[in-house]
């Protein structure tokens, strides 16, 4: 799956799960950008169904209730869902 | 704005506007509000348009559709969770839609929990209907139809294409009595 990476910072392995769509998941998208910091982003609803379903579930396995946008540090140590720039910056130490 | 703020690049800035205008003139006859923040709102409406084009229908832009009327007709915008979300955080889950005290800008809006229910089955349209749950109804003379997403109804023989309320579409009515 086509992870699309971005330089910067390295924080630790951080992982966004975004759609094209989402204001929030653009507001995300931003705030990591200007943070500077190192990761990767995958616009969820362009990918085929059989993708799609994939990430769902490896999305379960990290938090069952997770939704768009979903931040995902260090493969689930951390899994932060929605626009929560607070918890965000705290979880990346900045 | 750069790319990624800008999902459906093929979709011109006028054809934004003139959506953004037409669902300012809707909202308002039936007493809803769009989110004050012009940037914001047509960021979403601009993405309704991108799932218009490639669903078929404005499924909401911050949920992932399954692609399939059906499956989806609970998060087409408006959603049938919007009237609760207004309710209680003062926004609707994409906040497109906002309270009367958001619009006046005196409630900030944000990032709200998910109210639609992760199993499928339990999602409005695959519940049953409210009719076939009750005991008793007594005779009409037509049937009571009610709209999902705003709780408009109305007796008569089949729902309305339009909801004069909310502008949901004749699929998202349901049986009532």
């Amino acid at each position: 799956m086509k992870f699309i990476a971005r330089e910067g910072r390295d924080r630790g392995d951080v992982k966004l799960y975004a759609l094209s769509t989402c204001v929030w998941c653009g507001k995300v998208k931003k705030l990591l950008a200007d943070l500077g910091v190192k990761h990767e982003f995958i616009d969820v609803d362009e990918l085929s169904g059989k993708q799609q379903t994939a990430i769902r579930e490896q999305l379960d396995a990290i938090d069952p209730d997770w939704r768009f946008p979903c931040v995902v540090i260090d493969g689930g140590r951390r899994c932060i869902c929605g626009y929560k720039e607070k918890d965000i910056r705290e979880a990346l130490g900045l | 704005m750069s790319e990624q703020d800008r999902p459906g690049g093929d979709i011109t800035e006028e054809q934004v506007e003139a959506l953004v205008a037409r669902l300012h003139k809707q909202t308002q006859a039936g007493g809803y509000y769009l989110n004050p923040d012009e940037e914001f709102t047509r960021i979403l409406v601009r993405s309704l348009m991108k799932n218009q084009a490639r669903y078929g229908y404005q499924a909401c832009p911050c949920r992932l559709a399954a692609g399939e009327k059906l499956e989806d007709l609970d998060i087409i915008c408006p959603c049938d969770y919007r009237d609760a979300d207004l309710e209680r955080y003062g926004a609707c889950y994409c906040a497109l839609y906002v309270s009367a005290a958001a619009a006046r800008g005196e409630r900030t809006v944000s990032s709200i929990p998910e109210r639609r229910p992760r199993a499928r089955q339990d999602r409005p349209q695959f519940k049953q209907p409210a009719a076939t749950e009750q005991a008793a109804v007594p005779a009409l003379p037509y049937p009571v139809w009610r709209c999902r997403v705003c709780g408009y109804l109305c007796a008569r023989e089949e729902p309305p294409g339009v909801c004069p309320v909310c502008k949901a579409k004749k699929d998202r009515f349901e049986r009532f009595m």
